[in-house]
């Protein structure tokens, strides 16, 4: 590996590599034999682009990797480029992303399995690098697939799982990868890189079929509709979110067969649940802090585990709503805000009691917490405190539907 | 429940957005005189601002709030009272941006409802050119030259006011001529514009068309597809290149017919089509050229017939054509069908020869726009024998 210090040569193919979250991303477009990349500098996402960058400069990648003048070009190109059949990535952060939101819109409308790395970072203003992660949530109702990684090896994992699903026929829905700023996208830790020949009997040729822009098979893309299409083809893509949760999971389970690795449940972690009385959730790198506080906390004997959701789109509700009706309350904890939404809760809080409401077990209570906005640390501390509050939920007594965790008060 | 009074206005885009909806308006006010609540309003799927495309505006009265909801209750209604047709080209049919084939002018007509129809002709031609319908209905001719305008411009010529004298004397529970005249008068001030609706009140009369007259022809239609017919990613396959014709007579074939939309046909927003003189053709391809639409078909020997069923009757091909009189636009309503010129000619040019100098001389007047200066005053004197005889 040219970007990143090669640690250790394991039996077989595989290697090992010293590298960041926004690296091992890189690592799987190279691995993935992108053909088209587009790029535009906003920090944290042009971590990534500089490492695909010097892949490509140092020719261990062959691509058309293009510097547009702006987000919206930079996706825009993208996205003719994959109608065209060429296997796309692109990416950004916080406004860059929000700068492109007319073609991100569009992306999924026209079925493009675009893949897209968001390094998560707040919203302007006041202009901040530090995570947050309502960059990436804005476009949850878009038919965008989303997925939070927590490490730099589930990010490589879960690049690699990502094409095989947005491109799989039945799919052809664009998927975002959301890696904290700082925590995933500048920390790096030792990673397993899988062999070009694991990668490729997993990932099979984009094949755009029927779709496909090209002189060969003349289409018009995109016409003027009105009232008497838009409903269908909306429908079409609900269909298609709909059947992402079951591509999903074949994908998972096609993973472990190849590379050896189990990601267990793909659509959220469960950790220490089993004799647990309370958990809490959350989404991204949180989960580290909260591990550690969880163990401190079970040696003072307190039942508690965790829920990382890792497939925000498409949710599945259902199986999350069956695992949470086993606990006795619920702390979610947003690293995100909804200005005025129900109880002001956070996204993923909201959420989860949506899906709890409709869920067919019992429904404890589900705090909300608002923590680590702007990239502030989420300590044990205050993981301890949200705890506090959840077991006091569990005991029937009444806790604030939200609440602001790590805020100078 | 009370009394539900719903009329249509059926226009070209552009040419009479403004007269729609002062038509639309004004019956509204002319009803809320009598203190019947309505609304006016344009179908808002059509496509308005683009040149002649068939288009609709609504107005929806009722005796009380209560049924004025019911009718607001829908899109747009389901059935008419009242069909104001402000173009006798458009009694052909209609087929808008806002549906999906050729829909019949009188479609929405109640049994005994009436159809307006402002034109120079009689009853009979246009009653010709409507499709048949199975119950019977009125037809009254407003005499009026077509009231064409344009975006920015309005021809004032009293087709508005006229027609709400007519429908005071069709529907007299909606409104009297005394409200009409009292809406009239608050919305434009302009006493000659009173004694217009009173003039057209007066002499309006109206025939009833019987299930029997009309086009037999069953109208174009087309069933919109479901959700999982569809194809995904808001794709559509492009309509094949097109093919070689075939000589009617000889069988040779040669040339080149462009393949077109077959659910999409918008020849119902022609109002003129070109007549096409086969023998002073040079062959100089301007026509094929610069039409917007490529409705020229390319005959085995090199000529250019213009294809009915995509014509829009722009009238470009006419401003090109460097031969006088090679293609003439002539007025829409001289014609009862889409037939290929070419055929014909091919047929029998000296019969031809006839029909293309009769069509030319006779109705050689254009629909819309004006050639040169002063041909607005030329209509005048004609404009002023409607206004005093109606």
């Amino acid at each position: 590996m040219a970007i990143a210090t090669v640690v250790e040569q394991q039996k077989g193919t595989e290697e090992t590599a010293l590298i960041t979250g926004s690296e091992a991303i890189a690592v799987a477009c190279k691995l993935a034999d992108v053909d088209v990349i587009t790029a535009y500098p906003i920090r944290p996402y042009d971590t990534v682009m500089q490492y695909i960058c010097k892949l490509v400069a140092n020719g261990e990648m062959d691509c058309e990797y293009i510097v547009a003048e702006g987000e919206h070009s930079q996706f825009e190109i993208v996205k003719h480029a994959s109608a065209a059949g060429a296997r796309v990535f692109c990416g950004s952060s916080g406004v860059g992303w929000m700068y492109a939101m007319e073609a991100l819109t569009v992306t999924p409308a026209l079925r493009i399995p675009m893949i897209a790395m968001v390094g998560n970072r707040a919203l302007d203003d006041p202009g901040a690098f530090g995570v947050e992660h309502n960059d990436a949530l804005a476009v949850r109702d878009l038919g965008w697939q989303l997925v939070w990684v927590d490490n730099a090896q589930e990010a490589l994992d879960t690049a690699l799982i990502a094409y095989r699903v947005a491109e799989d026929r039945r799919i052809f829905l664009p998927c975002a990868i959301s890696c904290d700023g700082a925590f995933l996208t500048h920390s790096q830790a030792v990673v397993k890189i899988p062999s070009q020949e694991q990668v490729n009997k997993f990932l099979p040729r984009y094949n755009r079929g029927d779709l496909l822009l090209h002189p060969d098979n003349p289409i018009t893309v995109a016409p003027q509709g009105n009232e008497d299409w838009v409903m269908e083809i909306r429908r079409q893509n609900y269909a298609a979110i709909e059947r992402s949760y079951g591509v999903i999971k074949e994908a998972y389970a096609e993973f472990e067969k190849i590379f050896g690795r189990s990601y267990g449940n793909p659509f959220f972690e469960e950790y220490m649940t089993s004799d647990a009385d309370i958990v809490l959730m959350g989404m991204g790198t949180l989960s580290t802090p909260v591990k550690v506080a969880i163990r401190k906390m079970r040696d003072e004997g307190k039942k508690v585990g965790f829920v990382r959701m890792r497939w925000f789109r498409p949710f599945a509700a259902e199986d999350l709503a069956k695992c949470l009706s086993r606990f006795k309350a619920v702390g979610v904890i947003d690293r995100d805000y909804s200005m005025g939404s129900p109880y002001n809760s956070g996204v993923l809080a909201t959420e989860v009691r949506t899906a709890l409401y409709c869920g067919s077990g019992a429904k404890p209570p589900v705090l909300g917490f608002i923590a680590g906005l702007g990239g502030r640390e989420v300590t044990v501390p205050d993981v301890e405190k949200i705890t506090a509050s959840v077991q006091q939920a569990a005991q029937g007594k009444t806790q604030p539907l939200t609440q602001w965790i790590g805020l100078r008060e | 429940m009370g009394r539900l009074f719903a009329i249509e206005i059926i226009y070209r885009g552009i040419f009479q957005k403004t007269l729609a909806r002062n038509i639309s308006r004004a019956i509204v006010l002319a009803a809320h005189k009598e203190g019947k609540p309505g609304i006016s309003f344009g179908r808002y799927g059509d496509s308005p601002e683009r040149n002649g495309i068939p288009a609709k505006s609504f107005a929806i009265v009722a005796t009380d709030d209560v049924t004025l909801e019911e009718g607001m209750a829908k899109y747009e209604p389901k059935d008419v009272d009242i069909t104001i047709c402000v173009d006798d080209t458009l009694a052909k049919g209609v087929e808008s941006w806002a549906w999906y084939g050729l829909q019949p002018v009188n479609k929405l007509l109640k049994p005994g409802g009436t159809l307006i129809v402002t034109s120079r002709l009689e009853a009979d031609p246009i009653i010709a050119m409507c499709h048949r319908k199975e119950t019977p209905y009125e037809m009254a001719i407003l005499k009026a030259i077509p009231s064409f305008s344009g975006l920015w411009v309005y021809k004032d010529d009293h087709t508005d006011v006229r027609i709400l004298g007519a429908i005071a004397k069709i529907l007299p529970d909606l409104f009297s001529l005394k409200s009409v005249q009292a809406a009239i008068t608050d919305e434009w001030h302009d006493a000659v514009k009173v004694t217009s609706a009173a003039r057209a009140y007066e002499k309006l009369t109206t025939v009833t068309v019987k299930p029997t007259q009309g086009n037999p022809e069953v109208p174009f239609k087309f069933d919109l597809p479901k959700w999982h017919e569809m194809g995904e990613g808001i794709v559509i396959p492009s309509i094949p290149a097109g093919h070689k014709m075939e000589d009617p007579g000889t069988h040779a074939t040669g040339g080149y017919k462009p393949d077109r939309n077959p659910t999409f046909k918008k020849f119902s927003t022609r109002t003129m089509r070109p007549v096409v003189d086969f023998d002073t053709c040079i062959k100089c391809t301007l026509c094929w050229l610069q039409c917007p639409d490529s409705c020229f078909d390319v005959t085995p020997e090199g000529l250019y017939d213009a294809n009915m069923e995509a014509c829009c009757g722009c009238g470009v091909c006419e401003a090109v054509c460097p031969v006088p009189n090679c293609v003439t636009m002539v007025n829409e309503s001289s014609f009862h069908d889409n037939a290929s010129q070419w055929v014909a000619w091919r047929k029998d040019k000296t019969n031809y020869k006839g029909w293309v100098q009769e069509k030319i001389k006779g109705h050689g007047e254009r629909s819309h726009g004006f050639r040169y200066l002063g041909q607005y005053e030329e209509q005048v004197p004609e404009m002023l024998d409607i206004a005093t005889k109606g």
